[in-house]
């Protein structure tokens, strides 16, 4: 027995320990821990690409990067040195001073941690010389977004630190890593970040660099980001946003003969650098909670309208489609429809008699409510005829998002049978979706939607899908955007439509717009709105809407303008339509007096109105109002600098 | 069986094999552990890789001295050489270098000796001819007194030099006077002792009181031959006299670090702070060590891809945590099979010591096994934090010219003695 003892001990140590063993390496071992990324002994360092530059479609740089210098420290190794010149230097006092060493300290006395962040150029520069005396600090060089103009803020967008949603959705990210949050920085994020590089570095125990970890075999090495050429006319959509000032509302221009974007104005908009750099936050939330004028709202791709009478030409179409009207066919107007024993009002005289032409040219309203009746009642039911009039205007893009490389969008509405259902269960006429005719009622669009609508009649039948991107570092773009999408509109139809928008310049509602030596074909729209002020439901005045193509042969541009509670289609969102289209066609603007009445006069006394908690007057019972005169002073400035600017 | 008629194979090779395997093994765990930048040279004296080299060439020439040396003479001169050990750890109060705490060392020019751990073979070869003298009967409370003696003064001298670590491997002579004949009851009382100790600190002195009286009262009705109820309320009493003592031993003997090792081991302490302290502190090594062995998974990362081996996480990994470096780069196949060879090593010596046909040879042979045994528990099972944190090598492996040199020494004067075997009918 006695021979034993050690050696019954020594196998059952043996056996311990092997099972110890087992249980350490085995048993609580995870294949997690043995990755790279996990292993806290390995430091990854991430090597950031270039971010890819943007240009708008004559190649103008429109976004490129700047340095910035972050003033970093690590608390351990800050020697004594005069703080005081130190904190000049910085900008800073020695409170502060003391209260960010505190908390770099807290955060870790080894590892770098921000101390100053975003220095300007100056400060930098008189920084660095100094910078070796005091020990413990170091200047880091960072790369951020320089907007080479201040505008398109809507289009461009912004990028910013990636949240912790961004991690765990695309595993690409690590905290402190900046992505494109809105606009084309967000839309092409892919194309524009690259991908970055990684660096495994061997740390010790005290956290410090002693090298590459496996001489660097398995780092990656980063992909520049590439550059991409918008369809943005850089010129157009600054003379848009000008145009827009003190306005709210959304403006698109599309080339119809290719479905390229040539402006996308939201008003109000912002210069996009205040989000770049040590004020972003701030400003960020400053637009954020604006929660009245909503800058950060693309009104031009999200803001949701009923589109009024442009949508007459969509009706005009369709019952020229399902042959319930020919172009010649009259209807008489006595000021307006009868249905049952209600009424819709109109401009016209009473016992004008309108053929398609002049009723689009005079809009009127009894016109479309027949046409509209006469499309839906065409089999003798209007529940079949809805449908078929909502697939005419579907196959337009309305109601739907437009599949297209936008950040932002909102599908809009055409109503069919289904979604009368629950308002009208059982019967269903024509009149009971009367407002429908004049574009009012349950359709709601979106300025693109409806600026896309136009491009189609432009194109007499056909649209290619509204598109910001017109090049990839050289690389061709996506097939869906040179690919034509036919509505289900015959070609022939859109002659008499299209005659009745140009005979809206020559003789119809926008008469005191026309442009010498451009047949521009347009359409004007009032739409009735409201709002909800103590919860009580109040009519506003009237939004203005215009779209309009030009020229009326080879059509080089479409365009959709909402002015929110402008009022008349003619009275401000013509006028800006008119001025675009001049600039774009011939660069130069003759009527310079519908430019200089738009600087001068402004919507914000209207926009006013219902937070003042007074009662307040709307449409004809008010005048417009004109910006204060620093104001005008200051926007004359701009644009006499905008027309001076070299092409 | 390599048992060669041929005078220079006579040697246990099996045995050789195993230690050269071991150093082998260690060497490139050392180098693992303390290379620094690409270029290696291999003799790099600057470095601890580049040093052990050197040793272990040096250790075959010690190999050559002990098995060409008559086997007779370490019979004859045990007492000398246990003698001479005596006096260079005396020695060290007056001329040692204090390292981390401990007066172990003698400088020498650019090296340094540790003389204790020569004092481990000096001790197991005067305990076997002590032992193995005719008149010594072990049976004998005389005798005992005086092998104790034998084993204690190099244990009461490290001590006081603050080498605890040497200390507790004394213990391990235990195993080689039980084998000898030493009473049982000393095995009885050691085993109960321990768990006493360990009780009372775990759950204190009421609830171990209950359980030892539970238990006197089982065995009072389990034996047959009831012994008198005295002698177990003696026995009680002395068991609670005992659990009294190990709190006050705990609290007033031992140094708050030691006391913090034991806390840190049998989880008496809760305080969830005082517990991160602890691993920031003390336990660092410790949570370093278990955590690199840990990654290391089934096969390991491979030879010099261990991350925290080259990122230097666990300190002292070249010398007493070499372990961890096996379980990081070699994972669960590689710290297994190091496990194996030590304990088929010890296997192996413990058959050989059977075989012996002089006492003097056996009772050596069981102190070689006991000595490496208790460096292979203490160690092994300090790295994986199975028992508290007690600072000595892992023979054969470990980094240092004196601790290779001892075990060297150690392990081929019995090859010697074994190879001798033949001549001993």
């Amino acid at each position: 027995m006695r021979k034993f003892l050690l050696f019954l001990s020594v196998i059952s140590v043996g056996f311990i320990f092997i099972g110890r063993l087992f249980y350490l390496q085995v048993y609580t071992y995870t294949a997690s821990k043995h990755d790279l990324f996990l292993d806290n002994a390995i430091r990854k360092v991430y090597d950031y690409p270039k971010r890819g530059f943007v240009y708008d479609r004559n190649g103008e740089l429109l976004v490129a990067n700047q340095p910035s210098y972050d003033v970093m420290v690590i608390p351990r190794e800050v020697d004594s040195f005069n703080i005081e010149e130190f904190c000049k230097l910085l900008k800073i006092d020695t409170v502060q001073y003391n209260k960010t060493l505190k908390q770099a300290t807290n955060y870790s006395p080894r590892l770098p941690s921000v101390f100053v962040s975003h220095l300007s150029k100056e400060d930098y520069a008189v920084l660095q010389e100094k910078m070796r005396k005091y020990e413990g600090f170091y200047i880091q060089k960072r790369s951020l977004r320089h907007y080479q103009r201040s505008i398109g803020a809507n289009v461009l967008g912004d990028i910013g630190e990636v949240n912790s949603r961004d991690i765990k959705s695309d595993s690409y990210y690590t905290m402190g890593d900046l992505k494109g949050k809105q606009g084309v920085e967000a839309s092409y994020e892919n194309i524009l970040r690259g991908v970055k590089g990684l660096k495994f570095i061997q740390k010790d125990r005290f956290n410090r660099d002693i090298g590459p970890y496996k001489e660097g075999k398995l780092d990656i090495l980063p992909e520049q980001g590439k550059d991409i050429t918008i369809t943005i006319d850089a010129k157009l959509q600054e003379y848009g946003e000008l145009l827009m000032q003190n306005k709210r509302g959304g403006v698109i221009a599309i080339e119809p003969s290719s479905g390229e974007i040539l402006a996308m104005v939201a008003a109000p908009s912002y210069d996009p650098n205040i989000l770049v750099g040590r004020n972003r936050s701030k400003n960020f939330s400053k637009l954020f909670n604006d929660s009245k004028a909503n800058p950060l709202f693309n009104r031009s791709l999200q803001g949701l309208y009923e589109p009024g009478s442009p949508f007459k030409l969509m009706n005009a179409l369709i019952g020229l489609q399902e042959g319930v009207i020919t172009p010649h066919e009259t209807v008489t107007c006595y000021a307006g429809y009868r249905y049952g024993n209600r009424f819709m009002k109109c401009h016209c005289y009473i016992g004008r008699r309108n053929n398609m032409i002049s009723g689009i040219q005079e809009s009127c309203n009894a016109y479309f409510a027949t046409v509209y009746r006469k499309i839906l009642d065409k089999n003798g039911s209007a529940s079949d005829g809805i449908d078929v009039w909502s697939k005419h205007a579907k196959s337009f893009g309305l109601g739907n998002y437009l599949n297209n490389d936008l950040f932002v969008g909102q599908k809009g509405r055409i109503p069919d049978r289904d979604y009368y259902k629950k308002v009208y269960p059982k019967t269903f006429y024509s009149t009971y979706t009367i407002s429908n005719a004049i574009g009012q009622g349950e359709i709601a669009t979106t300025p693109i939607q409806l600026a896309n609508m136009i491009a189609a009649i432009a194109n007499r039948g056909y649209y290619y899908t509204p598109h910001i991107i017109k090049s990839i570092d050289g690389d061709t773009i996506p097939k869906k955007f040179t690919t034509r999408n036919y509505t289900s509109i015959d070609k022939q139809h859109f002659e008499p439509v299209i005659e009745g928008m140009h005979q809206v310049y020559k003789n119809g509602t926008a008469k005191w717009l026309q442009v010498k030596d451009i047949d521009i074909c347009g359409k004007t729209g009032t739409v009735e709105n409201f709002t909800r002020i103590d919860g009580e439901r109040k009519q506003l005045t009237d939004h203005s809407i215009f779209v309009a193509f030009a020229p009326k042969e080879n059509p080089k541009i479409a365009i959709a303008v909402f002015i929110e509670n402008g009022y008349w289609g003619s009275r401000f969102a013509g006028k800006v339509a008119s001025l675009m289209i001049e600039k774009h066609i011939k660069d130069e603007i003759t009527r310079t007096d519908l430019e200089d009445w738009l600087l001068r006069y402004g919507l914000e006394n209207e926009y006013e109105k219902p937070y003042s908690g007074k009662p307040f007057n709307i449409n004809d019972k008010t005048i417009v109002h004109p910006v204060d005169d620093l104001e005008y002073e200051r926007l004359k400035k701009r644009l006499q600098q905008f027309k001076n600017q070299k092409s | 069986m390599v048992r060669e008629t041929n005078r220079h194979f006579k040697f246990d090779w099996i045995t050789i094999i195993l230690f050269l395997l071991l150093v082998g093994f260690g060497w490139l765990n050392i180098f693992s552990a303390s290379h620094t930048g690409e270029t290696i040279d291999y003799f790099d004296l600057s470095q601890p890789y580049g040093k052990q080299l050197i040793f272990i060439l040096l250790t075959f020439g010690l190999i050559i001295l002990i098995l060409s040396v008559e086997a007779k003479f370490y019979e004859r001169f045990s007492s000398i050489i246990y003698i001479i050990s005596m006096v260079s750890l005396v020695g060290l109060f007056l001329f040692g270098k204090n390292v981390n705490g401990a007066t172990s060392w003698y400088a020498i020019g650019g090296m340094t000796l540790q003389p204790s751990e020569f004092a481990k073979a000096a001790t197991a070869l005067a305990v076997a001819k002590y032992i193995s003298d005719l008149n010594t009967d072990i049976k004998q409370l005389k005798d005992q007194l005086q092998t104790f003696t034998i084993i204690i003064i190099p244990a009461l001298l490290v001590l006081l030099q603050n080498d605890t670590g040497s200390t507790v491997v004394y213990g391990a002579f235990f195993f080689v006077l039980y084998r000898e004949g030493l009473p049982k009851i000393f095995l009885t009382l050691g085993v109960v002792v321990i768990f006493l100790s360990l009780f009372s600190l775990k759950f204190g002195f009421l609830i171990t009181t209950i359980i030892a009286a539970i238990s006197i009262v089982a065995l009072y009705f389990l034996s047959k031959k009831k012994p008198p109820i005295v002698m177990s309320l003696i026995a009680l009493l002395l068991c609670m006299g005992l659990s009294f003592s190990v709190k006050f031993f705990y609290q007033d003997i031992l140094k708050p670090h030691q006391q913090d090792r034991i806390s840190l081991w049998l989880r008496l302490e809760k305080d969830p702070e005082k517990l991160e302290q602890m691993k920031k502190t003390f336990a660092y090594n410790l949570n370093e060590s278990e955590k690199a062995i840990s990654s290391g998974g089934i096969s390991g990362k491979g030879f010099l891809e261990g991350t925290r081996t080259t990122g230097k996480f666990v300190p002292e990994q070249h010398t007493d945590y070499i372990f961890s470096t096996v379980g990081e780069e070699w994972g669960f196949i590689g710290s297994a099979l190091v496990v194996v060879t030590f304990v088929l090593l010890l296997l192996r010596i413990l058959h050989l010591a059977e075989l012996q046909k002089s006492q003097f040879s056996r009772v050596y042979g069981y102190g070689v096994a006991s000595i490496i045994f208790m460096h292979f528990l203490i160690n092994i099972g300090m790295v994986m934090g199975l028992i508290p944190t007690i600072g000595i090598p892992l023979p054969m492996f470990s980094y240092g010219g004196s601790g290779l040199w001892a075990f060297t020494f150690l392990l081929f004067v019995f090859i010697k003695l074994d190879s001798n075997r033949i001549n001993e009918w």
